[in-house]
């Protein structure tokens, strides 16, 4: 293997040109290296972002090309920050939120500290595990709500079977009460290994000596776990919680096909809201707003997440 | 604009030489929706293939995400589809917005005459502004919503004499809505050769039309109106009128005390599904499904019957379904998609359209004195079509029914609040609509 | 064996692992339900209560595959006996079939705009990681955060004005445009998690080589890509899932023509009602290529899933 295509290239140029390929100067190699990259992402990433703001201050609407275009100023903000529609929806984020998180965290770590028992098999398992997590969440959401089908769905036939009750007796997706915990279970079935996987992690990052001297001081099992374990796996815990935190947030395609929302507005999170705002009421300018409070309640939130992140790894 | 130029010349053209054939064999794309007459028009569309050397190409979108899809398709100017069957609600934002080409000269230059289609189905389906001559599609699929109800159980001796002894009267196709939830609710529970039934299947799905379509039925008949007929777009009194409440909470009742558990999100699919696996005794539904009811093996052939939407007290009204066909301003194979529409409108292949399923809307076809006795659901089609209202056609369409989804949802299904202040609520986001439209 | 303070006992591992097991049973019942939905029949599928045994059939997989229509009496005659066994799987439902589905072109569409984007995605992504990690690139830190926070954005809110944009320059429904998206949303995570491998490659091998009179391009090409080649293969894998699997930019996005298999498979639908056997194998044949690039990936998950941030 002598001849590599660079190589070629440099026989086949002019000389000088050779030369100069040859002297590129780090510098410019590593501009030429990270140009594309950011070109690509200003592109696609950060003018939309800029038209977002532009588009925002008016009342564009995409399905009314022939209508003049008006700047709004601040009224779109001031429309969806007093709608209480939109509150309704925050809410029901948050409680999807937060209830996802709560669950995965203590399910995750727990299947993480049983597999650190390093049992015959684990990793076998640990795969296993993990496949709902890598899987398309519209398809399986999708299949969800065939779980989820009164009679005939596994779901019910399952919460029947141990509990006695008619499967035809409740509807998960259908029943206002139960649609929100739908989605957490759903969410929880297919997110939970994302939380264990980085548990494991930290698990397996605690030095085994930390053990053995809190042993020699005759510290007990459940004080070892309360004053070693916790605490040497919290910030891999908050890393799992960021990232949760921020994917469910802008959580669409797995809910979206399992409840589209319903019913009502229960299951309605912002995202699902914001489609039908941008892609079916069409109302361009006020779901540019839309967007653009959603990119500052992402970003803020995120932020102080990671101060907070950062002062636990100091720790 | 161009694709106006792009247009004009191809009417032109077609004026010119008469002939319908065109010098290239085109790939022609047909959007509609995933249904059962849509694989009936890929049978029929076979015809047109052999005889002008275009191929056909389908695409069809669930109903669910139909609107969603091509609405989108449109509003982005794509070239997917050169023929589109959309919804009668579409017809106004594609006029308006310049999606759809306007067809009065190709009606014109090829003897097409509007007069010549189903009253119901030209002013539903092919007119912008409504009542003005100005086409924008050929009625393609007359639909209505209508009743489809177990014959074979109704006809039952020990079943008829129960209901006749519990109300008074004989248990047959209900003259009156509330004679209708009297015997969904007579049916709802009941065992019938070793499982449990229930009373009917109605529209109930959330996430696109499915239960605007639905609860109109009950609206209209209740003396709900869109407007005030005399002021247009005063809705204040006629949206939310004492009848219209009435209505909603009829609705509510029926889905409350009639309906199977878990049937919260359901729409044409589920309604069908439900229906022929024999779990309810009545269901709500396009009249589309009956060829296919006709022949199913578990309740066709002569077990089920069919009715138009009961009246109520302010009248009888059955919300209109159906589409017109369509040609999409974006593509460049206008004049093959042109070509196309002239074919279908024979009567011959219309013809032959009812005979595979589709709901023809020309009159040489519903008014044949064969049509209603050619099978079993004919007659209450054509009884249907004689009483059709409309959801708003306007391009702000969607934006009106969103909020007519939310609204009727959350009180029929998820039980809040109450139906006035249900519709109080839809007065203004209906209003709100129209005062973004600058028609207020 | 030794005792250790850290090493479970015996018990405590059977516990363990009963524990772990039977989670893991819970966790793999839907997707066993799902590739067992797929080779029922229609009936079979929704009977209730739920059918564990049953006659494998493949309706799913014909009815996937083809159009059918609800067949009339004389429309039977004129076709006359089916010629294949799956025209005879069709015909027992009362169907003829009409022609192919359009699952295959979704599918196909699926793995061009998969594939497509993720070699694009490694091209730019490694020559950036590289750059970011041996050179001293001017505001490296805040262009690196600026990488990662691209991903953070709502695709929702990102789509509003890419469809604008996208309509401007004819890319909506096509594949270049979904290449280039899923290419732009993917390089966060590629220059980050490339970034880690190849901060890992000591840079003394390079230098050996410049030494030797390689040239940059020389060394990057000859020492350290081969070197990276593991780190890469397994980015470029997490690229594909993630290509495979969106869901949002490509309903908003596409159409007909680009559309993916994931807008696609929830709504197949049969001739009246949903058709779950067929939806069901339109899953499977979409998520087994997956649940094996996991397997292929079991060691590198971690450090995927978390950007690079968690390594093992």
């Amino acid at each position: 293997m002598t001849d590599t295509p660079i190589d070629k290239a440099a026989q086949a140029t002019p000389e000088p040109l050779a030369r100069r390929i040859r002297g590129l100067s780090d510098r410019s190699i590593a501009w030429i290296f990270v140009a594309p990259t950011i070109f690509l992402l200003l592109a696609v990433n950060i003018f939309p972002l800029i038209w977002t703001i532009r588009l925002s201050f008016t009342d564009y609407r995409v399905n009314r090309p022939n209508r003049e275009v008006e700047w709004v100023g601040l009224r779109n903000y001031e429309r969806i920050l007093t709608d209480p529609d939109v509150w309704a929806t925050m809410q029901a984020t948050a409680h999807f939120l937060i209830w996802t998180i709560v669950l995965q965290v203590l399910i995750g770590f727990a299947l993480a500290y049983l597999i650190n028992k390093k049992f015959r098999g684990n990793d076998l398992w640990t795969t296993i595990i993990v496949f709902p997590m890598m899987l398309s969440p519209a398809v399986v959401g999708n299949f969800w709500t065939f779980l989820y089908q009164p009679q005939i769905g596994l779901f019910n036939y399952v919460i029947a079977f141990f509990t006695g009750a008619d499967p035809a007796s409740f509807s998960m997706i259908g029943d206002v009460h139960l649609a929100p915990w739908a989605i957490v279970i759903a969410d929880t079935w297919m997110w939970t290994p994302f939380v264990m996987l980085i548990c494991l992690a930290g698990l397996r990052s605690i030095p085994d000596s930390i053990y053995e001297a809190a042993e020699c001081d005759r510290a007990s099992k459940w004080r070892q776990f309360w004053t070693i374990t916790v605490p040497m796996v919290l910030p891999f815990l908050m890393l799992a919680v960021l990232f949760r935190g921020i994917e469910n947030f802008k959580m669409f395609d797995l809910v979206v096909q399992l409840t589209g929302g319903g019913p009502g507005n229960t299951t309605t999170l912002t995202s699902i809201d914001l489609k039908r705002e941008a892609f079916e009421k069409w109302r361009t300018g006020y779901s540019s707003a839309y967007a653009v409070i959603l990119f500052v309640t992402v970003f803020g939130l995120a932020s102080i997440y990671v101060k907070a992140l950062n002062k636990v790894k100091e720790r | 604009m161009k694709t106006k130029h792009l247009m004009s010349a191809a009417v032109s053209a077609l004026i010119a030489g008469g002939a319908a054939t065109s010098a290239t064999a085109e790939d022609l794309t047909l959007c509609w929706a995933a249904w059962d007459p849509a694989n009936a028009l890929v049978e029929l569309s076979k015809d047109f293939e052999a005889q002008s050397g275009h191929t056909m190409n389908f695409e069809f979108v669930p109903w669910t995400s139909f609107a969603d899809r091509m609405l989108n398709e449109l509003n982005s100017g794509g070239q997917l589809c050169d023929l589109m069957i959309g919804d009668s609600q579409w017809i106004g934002g594609g006029a308006e917005n310049g999606h759809y080409v306007k067809l009065n000269d190709f009606f014109d230059a090829n003897n097409i005459d509007m007069a010549d289609f189903i009253p119901a189905t030209v002013t539903g389906y092919a007119e912008w502004p409504k009542n003005t001559p100005n086409y924008y599609a050929l009625p393609a699929f007359g639909d209505v919503v209508g009743w489809t109800y177990r014959k074979d159980w109704f006809e039952r001796p020990e079943i008829a004499a129960e209901f006749k002894e519990k109300y008074g009267r004989d248990l047959g196709v209900p003259a009156t809505l509330e004679e209708l939830k009297d015997i969904a609710q007579f049916f709802q529970g009941r065992e019938i050769d070793g499982t449990t039934v229930y009373g009917a299947a109605i529209y109930t799905e959330r996430g696109s039309e499915g239960i605007t379509m639905g609860v109109t039925n009950a609206l209209y008949n209740y003396g709900f109106l869109y407007e005030n007929p005399e002021k247009p777009y005063d809705l204040e009194g006629f949206v939310n009128s004492e009848g219209a409440v009435a209505g909603l909470e009829f609705y509510k009742e029926l889905y409350d005390t009639a309906t199977p558990p878990g049937s919260s999100n359901w729409y044409m699919g589920e309604n069908i599904d439900a229906y022929r696996s024999g779990q309810v005794a009545l269901q709500m539904n396009f009249a589309f499904i009956w060829p296919g009811v006709e022949a199913d093996p578990n309740v066709g052939g002569g077990k089920s019957g069919y009715f138009p939407n009961p009246a109520g007290p302010a009248g009888q009204f059955a919300q209109l379904g159906g589409q017109g066909i369509s040609v999409v301003a974006y593509s460049d194979k206008q004049d093959a998609a042109l070509e196309y529409i002239k074919w279908f409108a024979q009567p011959e292949i219309q013809a032959r359209w009812w005979e595979l399923g589709g709901y023809s809307a020309l009159r040489a076809v519903v008014e044949d004195p064969g049509f209603a006795a050619s099978q079993p659901y004919a007659q209450t089609f054509l009884d249907s079509m004689a009483i059709v209202k409309d959801f708003w056609a306007e391009p702000a369409y969607a934006d009106l029914l969103l909020p007519m989804q939310e609204r009727i949802h959350n009180y029929v299904i998820a039980g809040e609040g109450t139906a006035q202040e249900a519709l109080d609520g839809l007065v203004r986001d209906w209003t709100e609509v129209f005062e973004d439209e600058g028609k207020l | 064996m030794s005792f250790s303070v850290t090493e479970a006992s015996g018990r405590t591992k059977w516990i363990a692992g009963i524990l772990v097991v039977g989670y893991a049973l819970i966790t793999i019942a839907p997707l066993v339900w799902i590739i067992a939905t797929g080779f029922k029949s229609g009936p079979d599928s929704i009977a209730y209560p739920p059918k564990v045994v049953f006659e494998p059939s493949l309706e799913g997989y014909v009815n996937l595959f083809t159009d059918r229509t609800r067949a009339t009496e004389d429309m039977l005659e004129e076709a006359g006996p089916p010629e294949t066994w799956y025209d005879q799987i069709a015909r027992d439902q009362g169907t003829i079939i009409t022609g192919p589905s359009r699952y295959g072109e979704r599918f196909l569409n699926s793995v061009i705009i998969g594939f497509g984007s993720t070699a694009l995605c490694m091209l730019l992504g490694t020559a950036a990681a590289y750059a970011f990690s041996r050179f001293r690139v001017p505001l490296k830190d805040d262009l690196m955060f600026f990488i990662l926070s691209t991903r953070m954005m709502p695709p929702i809110a990102v789509a509003i004005p890419i469809f604008l944009m996208f309509r401007q320059l004819g890319l909506n429904d096509t594949h270049l445009g979904m290449i280039l998206l899923y290419t732009a949303v993917n390089l966060s995570l590629s220059v980050w998690l490339l970034k880690g491998f190849i901060d890992e490659i000591p840079v003394e091998y390079e230098e050996a080589a410049l030494i030797d009179g390689y040239t940059r391009f020389q060394a990057f090409y000859k020492v350290v890509l081969p070197q990276a080649a593991t780190g890469i293969a397994s980015t470029a894998i997490f690229c594909l899932i993630f290509a495979w699997n969106e869901y949002a930019f490509a309903v908003l996005l596409t159409s007909g023509t680009a559309q993916t298999a994931p807008p696609f498979i929830p709504t197949i639908i049969g001739t009246s009602g949903k058709d779950w056997p067929a939806v069901a194998a339109g899953a499977t044949l979409f998520l087994v290529p997956v649940m094996v690039f996991t397997i292929l990936l079991r060691k590198h998950l971690l450090r995927g899933i978390t950007f690079g941030a968690v390594r093992k």
